[in-house]
Order: C-alpha cells, then structure tokens, then sequence
C-alpha cells in the first residue's frame, strides 16, 4: 500500500541535512507551513539556503528560522516588508547572503526545474541591474535574459487537503508556489488541514498530483474554517480576532 | 492658478481610459485606487500577481480571509467568475501579453519609456523587487501613475534613468498630477494638461523637449 502520510510534523521533516537548499512555499503568510517551519527549527539543520518569495514576517515561521541562525542564504524576491525587522537586521549586519530574483523569474525558475528544463530565455529584467553579467539573446527583434533553473533538495510547501497518494488542493490564494515547489525539490514535504480517503478528491480538482509528493502530514483546521468553511473572525496574519 | 489635481482626481481620470472588458493589474500603493473609480457597469477583471483573476474589494472586518490576499498582502474578496492559479501561471499571463493594461508607481520614466521604480540605489537600502520587472514588460499597455515632481522638486521626467532602471522602454503612457504625457518614438507628448498648466511651462519645469498633442494643439494646427 502507497502511502505518504506520516503521523508527526517532526517525523516529517526528519534527514534534512545541514546545508540543504529549502524551498518553503508561501506569499507573505498566505501558505506559509508555518507548522513545518516550526519542526526543522527543532530539527536543528543548519547552514541552510532558503528560496521563497519573501524572507519573514513577524517574528514567526520563517523569521524564526531566520533569527536562530539557520540561514546562510536565501534567494528571494521581496525581502523587504513592514514587518521584515529579522532579516533587515540579519542582512545590514552582513550575517545573511541575498539572492534578489524577479518575482515571475523566481517562479518559473522553480517551475523549470520541476519540468526538466535547465534554463530560459525570458524579458523580464532584461537591462537592468538584476541580469548583470547575464547572457542576453535577441529573439525576433525583442531582448532576453537567460535564467537558470532553481531546484531545491525539500520542499516545504503547505496545502488545504491531501490523500494518501499525495494528491492536493489548496484554498484561494495560498496556493501560490506549492504546485511549482512540490515539482523542483528532490523530498516534497506538505503539510495539510485535512487527509482524506483515497477517492475522497475530486480527480478534476486535484491541483498538484501527488508524483511529486513525498511526505504528508495534518496539522488540522485553519483557525477561521471549520469544516472547510469559513467562519470568520481572524486577522490577515492569520490570527483569531 | 491651479496647476495640480489630487491623487483620487488623478485615478478616477486613469479609470476613464480602462475599456470595457479589460484585464489589468494595478501595483501596490496610489495605482490601486484606481479600481474605486471605475465607471458602475463597466466589467474589467482585476489580476493580482499572487495568482487570482477576479479580485474583489477590501471584505468586512468580520470577513477577513487570511487565505485571500492581494500583492500588498491585504485582504481582499473573490467575484463571481474568480479563478485562482499558481505563481509561474500567474506571471506567464503577465510575460505572455495576456493582461490588457497595468498601472504601476514611478521614481523615474526616461522619455524613451525607461521605467525606474524598484530602487533608489541607495547604499544603505534592502532591495526588493517584487513583480515589479515582471509586470513593466508584461502588460500590453503599461501606464505610469506618480506626481510629476519629487518632494523637493525635481522631475521624475526625465533624459536618463539616475535611479536603477525597471524596466528598458517599456512605459506606454504616463499620468501625472500635471499633465499625461505618451511616450513616442521621438520622446513625450503631452495628450492632456490639467489646470493652468502649459506645454511649454512643462518643458521648461522638466527641462524636455515636449511635443503638444493636446487636442488644443489639434484645434490651433486646424485654424
């Protein structure tokens, strides 16, 4: 029998190595797996080079991981946020590397790893500071950048509900990078609301098919959704209010 | 004399040039309050760069949905007809010339269309570029929103991007709170002056070369 799941976010997260490149899903919080985060903090791999869109928020998830140390690098495309005092402290004190991407370069970057494509030519950036020392190419009259692809050794990405097979949805946009993710890591690790039986998705709606999936894990409801639904009352940070 | 309209003036004047059935994304800060004004009736569909055609305005206290959010990571709702996407489908819209038209912010824009807004370059700063580059090449009309000058008076017009550049000729037209200027092959015409202002003051402010494509300019070259 195939099965994926495992019973702990902590058996989860178990053989990430010092110096592994993390990618971790998530835009701002939306799809932060804040839950995974939180086990490879006390997983205590270190040396780390994280690749999401952003680089903390608050003083949670990411910006933990982050504050303990356990970043050497990330590559990003926003690290600077209102709520980004972490890593600016971390970077104006030199103690943390930054790779800043295009935010439609990082991900199809990350897409084209997961599809076997090495590199691409794309517009974007074309002519500026951020493909310096790029190799550029005119294609039928318009300029392009070549980029590499971006692949990761785990991914850490978090979904709404998952099967056994490794099969998931996502919930409005906190998809955002886990279907790319799931595909460029060699270890896929999702953390979902919910496992349900195998049948229990609608074949039609699956959004990341679980190929690419290796380690699932429930860490139960949403604080604003019972059983599925939204009830309300929570704040964007995802807090009961 | 007045010679400035306010933001909210600036954006109910860039929503009159939305048409009918238009796809767009507005960036984050003033270009978002374009959707306030757009006229009752017209139906355009809001793209934001996180993976949602089909945004809605800002929801009830009550009704906040951390799951649903917007490139500036506030809260916004889904409208019948939403779809959601992932991150590489959602700026392969943007790089594949499917959104009609997007507004973005300004530092500068060069009078060949070069577009600085990511940077200032300053030493001390953390860079962060966003969607940002992505969404300068993306769209099929790229407008400019910004004050035509900066607080201590200096144009964001400009010969030559000072700032680290966004995107390279990649602006279609740019509203300010003095006049809208095109971007053409042979530098800015003003299409449209607010107040007092004139052509020839705004060369003289911007220290550009301005062609007048006002319809005034159509009228004297008719007489």
């Amino acid at each position: 029998m195939i099965s994926k799941l495992r019973n702990s976010v902590d058996e989860a997260v178990s053989g990430i190595a010092d110096g592994a490149v993390v990618m971790i899903g998530g835009f701002g919080r939306a799809g932060q797996p804040v839950e995974l985060i939180d086990a490879l903090l006390a997983q205590g791999a270190t040396d780390l080079t994280v690749i999401n869109n952003n680089a903390g928020n608050g003083d949670t998830g990411l910006a933990a991981l982050l504050a303990a140390r356990r970043v050497r690098r990330i590559i990003c495309s926003f690290p600077r946020q209102s709520d980004s005092h972490v890593f600016d402290a971390l970077y104006r004190a030199g103690e943390i590397e930054l790779e800043l991407v295009p935010q439609g370069n990082l991900a199809e970057r990350i897409r084209a790893a997961g599809a076997g494509i090495g590199a691409f030519f794309t517009p974007s950036g074309f002519g500026t500071a951020l493909a310096e020392g790029k190799e550029t190419r005119d294609i039928d009259g318009r300029p392009y950048v070549l980029e590499n692809a971006l692949r990761a050794d785990v991914a850490l990405v978090s979904a709404y509900r998952a099967d056994r097979w490794g099969n998931l949805v996502y919930r409005k946009t906190a998809r955002n990078f886990g279907p790319i993710m799931a595909a460029a890591a060699t270890t896929t690790i999702v953390q979902v609301d919910e496992v349900v039986e195998l049948g229990g998705l609608d074949p039609e709606t699956v959004v990341t098919p679980g190929i690419y999936v290796n380690r699932v894990v429930a860490v139960g409801e949403r604080a604003w959704l019972r059983d599925g639904e939204f009830v309300g009352a929570a704040s964007v940070e995802g807090a009961a209010s | 004399m007045t010679t400035r309209i306010s933001r909210d003036e600036l954006a109910a004047r860039i929503a009159q040039d939305i048409p009918e059935g238009a796809v767009m994304n507005l960036g984050i800060g003033a270009p978002t309050l374009v959707a306030n004004f757009l006229p009752a009736g017209l139906e355009a569909i809001l793209h934001t760069e996180n993976g949602m055609l089909g945004m809605g305005p800002e929801p009830q206290p009550d009704r906040i949905d951390p799951d649903l959010i917007n490139a500036g990571k506030q809260p916004v709702t889904e409208l019948d007809g939403t779809a959601y996407f992932h991150h590489a489908d959602s700026f392969a819209m943007m790089r594949g010339g499917h959104l009609d038209v997007c507004v973005l912010g300004a530092f500068q824009v060069s009078e060949r269309g070069d577009l600085a807004n990511w940077s200032t370059g300053a030493a001390d700063s953390i860079p962060a570029v966003g969607g940002a580059m992505d969404l300068a090449i993306g769209a099929r009309r790229v407008y400019v929103m910004t004050d035509l000058f900066t607080r201590s008076g200096e144009s964001k017009l400009v010969r030559d991007c000072s700032y680290p550049l966004t995107g390279v000729g990649c602006v279609t037209r740019i509203y300010t709170d003095h006049a809208i200027f095109d971007v053409t092959p042979t530098g800015l015409a003003v299409i449209e002056l607010f107040g007092d202002n004139t052509v020839s003051e705004l060369s003289t402010l911007t220290g550009l070369d301005l062609e007048d494509a006002t319809r005034d300019a159509d009228d004297k070259e008719l007489a």
